[in-house]
């Protein structure tokens, strides 16, 4: 059985039908997992005899008549989200050593709704990167062409659902970290809204912007996902309380009158010709579907690149000042006294990137600079999300690209930490302002990588995106398409 | 702005991150640069604006004041680095 076309729905079919028990469709995806992940390292932990286990003991629910959404599916988990018994290692030396003793929200929300874990996936370390060379345990690999990266930070789900590995992964979004990936492996990803997803046992980078969401080859696939991970989780005090939604409620909805808002900063200079024509290709295709165009302006974009790299690292320093190699991970071997053992610790344990980032928040936060910096970033934070409430008045939803390029090579940006971070450019600004963003699959660039473009909503509009993306991806096959080398296998 | 390296060091020693005498080259540089695109924001004109924390003007929840959480020390303790007696062991502070 060829498993590289299954998507969630058609395995919820399989397996409600019982033409496909869990337990040996788990089998043929660690099967394609064992022949490629060698190459792509889009996983960091497979561990079969755990998910077989699982596989079965659903299989046993399954037979005893028992029926739950999304039984059997499947599913790669990043690995910033603690899983039990699971090596959990946010993709740091600091935490290579660390078996989750909980399962975050995120991993017991999909374990009650029947699906199955696969493995754990390659990240930058803890979710600081654009390109997952920052990564402990090596870069993953673009599926599309092993020269290039991934993105980041969420590469691995990225890489994962573009090979077909796993029909549906989850992943987390600080500044781009789903929105980007998903681009630069042609695949779906969705950032919901902020407080939609609880953060509970998601490792815990800048607690204002990070949001947990998913990818998968369709938006569709994506909505039955986001029915079992959205709901109100006190342990999470952002955490938002709302009616119950069914995502895939609106997915049919004819897109007649929608009205796209196209922001000017989106398409300046500074966007290669090669993901502006394809993105202006996928407008006229929407365009043919009953769309419109609004020509608006989101003025306080280019700042949204600073303010972002004021108070996530602020909020990052603080965040990480828990691993301190005392109650878990790394603890150095020689040390006299316990500033010793924090500083070489953390000195030993964390990788350059992650460093970076702390010793920028803690400047930003320190004496005689929060002022200038801190309370400043977060004013033309608010000025951001004014733009976008200004923007919404006018239209229905936002679209651009959602990266300035294609995927690149790896060490290409390395050298220059701020040239890494403006790859992020069109996706940091909707976590400043903690709006949906959903990234879609619209074509090839240059060197036959795909291209990504981004549906931006109002507050909690997931569905709607979702229903954008589903009416193209029905007159479009881009998601479809399989990396060449991959194809084969 | 860029950085002395008793500055460096300074910022280092707040930060708890040990660093060696030979990264602080590489190190004020990248800073230097990140820096520079942060100041970008000393330009916009700012005033009367309210800082913005948070997204959603959300009002933090309260519950019953009652214990929910069952005890998992030793399955917490587990994987400390050192752990003797259920007590975390670090080195002596107070001489």
């Amino acid at each position: 059985m060829d498993i590289s076309s299954l998507s969630v729905k058609k395995i919820k079919q399989l397996i409600d039908s019982k033409a496909l028990s869990a337990f040996e469709l788990a089998g043929l995806y660690l099967q394609r997992i064992e022949k490629l992940n060698p190459e792509l390292n889009a996983f960091i932990t497979v561990d079969a005899d755990k998910t077989l286990a699982q596989a079965k003991q659903l299989d046993q629910a399954i037979w005893q008549g028992e029926s739950r959404p999304l039984m059997g599916v499947p599913l790669a988990h990043k690995d910033i989200f603690c899983a039990k018994g699971w090596l959990t290692t946010c993709g740091s030396k600091m935490l290579a050593n660390f078996v989750a003793p909980y399962d975050a929200h995120v991993v017991e929300a999909f374990n009650r709704s029947g699906t199955i874990t696969l493995g754990k996936t390659n990240m930058d370390e803890f979710a600081m990167g654009s390109s997952n060379e920052t990564s402990y345990f090596g870069a993953v690999k673009n599926p599309w062409n092993l020269g290039k990266v991934p993105g980041g930070s969420s590469g691995g789900s990225a890489a994962a659902v573009a090979a077909r590995l796993a029909p549906l992964a989850t992943a987390t979004d600080t500044g781009g970290s789903i929105r980007q990936p998903a681009a630069l492996c042609g695949v779906s990803g969705l950032k919901p809204t902020y407080g939609n997803v609880s953060r509970y046992g998601m490792i815990a980078y800048a607690s204002s912007l990070d949001q947990g969401g998913l990818m998968a080859v369709s938006a569709e696939d994506i909505a039955y996902g986001m029915n079992s991970l959205v709901g109100h989780d006190e342990r999470d005090s952002t955490s938002v309380k709302r009616a119950e939604e069914d995502f895939t409620s609106q997915l049919n909805n004819p897109l007649k009158g929608l009205r796209i808002g196209l922001p000017e900063e989106f398409f300046k200079e500074g966007v290669d010709t090669d993901v502006a024509q394809a993105v202006e290709q996928a407008i006229q295709e929407l365009e043919k579907l009953g769309a419109v165009r609004v020509p608006l302006k989101l003025p306080n974009t280019s700042l949204s690149v600073p303010v972002y790299y004021v108070l996530a690292p602020a909020e990052a320093s603080s965040n990480l000042s828990r691993f301190d190699g005392v109650r878990y991970g790394h603890r150095t071997k020689d040390y006299r006294n316990l500033i010793e053992l924090y500083e070489k610790t953390r000195a030993e344990g964390f990788g350059a990137e992650v460093k970076r980032r702390i010793l920028t928040g803690t400047y930003v936060l320190s004496r005689g600079y929060y002022d200038a910096y801190y309370l400043q970033a977060q004013r033309v934070r608010r000025l951001i999300l004014q733009d976008y409430l200004n923007a919404f008045e006018h239209c229905d939803v936002i679209l651009g690209p959602s990266t300035p390029s294609v995927a690149f090579g790896f060490n290409e940006k390395t050298s220059d930490p701020v040239s890494m971070y403006l790859s992020d450019i069109f996706t940091i600004s909707v976590n400043l302002a903690g709006l949906p963003g959903l990234s879609i699959p619209v074509g090839f660039g240059r060197e036959h990588l795909p291209v990504g473009l981004q549906l931006i909503g109002p507050h909690f509009a997931e569905a709607k995106l979702l229903n954008v993306a589903h009416q193209y991806q029905l007159v479009s096959d881009w998601h479809q398409q399989l990396p060449a080398g991959i194809a084969q296998v | 702005m860029s950085l002395s390296d008793q500055e460096l060091k300074h910022l280092a020693r707040l930060a708890r991150i040990h660093v060696e005498e030979n990264e602080l080259n590489a190190l004020k540089d990248q800073l230097g640069r990140v820096f520079k695109l942060i100041d970008a924001l000393q330009a916009v004109d700012t005033k009367g604006i309210e800082p913005l924390s948070h997204s959603l003007s959300l009002s933090q929840p309260l519950r019953e004041d009652k214990v929910t959480e069952i005890d998992s020390r030793e399955s917490y303790q587990a994987i400390a680095p050192q752990v003797e007696k259920g007590l975390y062991i670090v080195p002596k502070v107070i001489e």
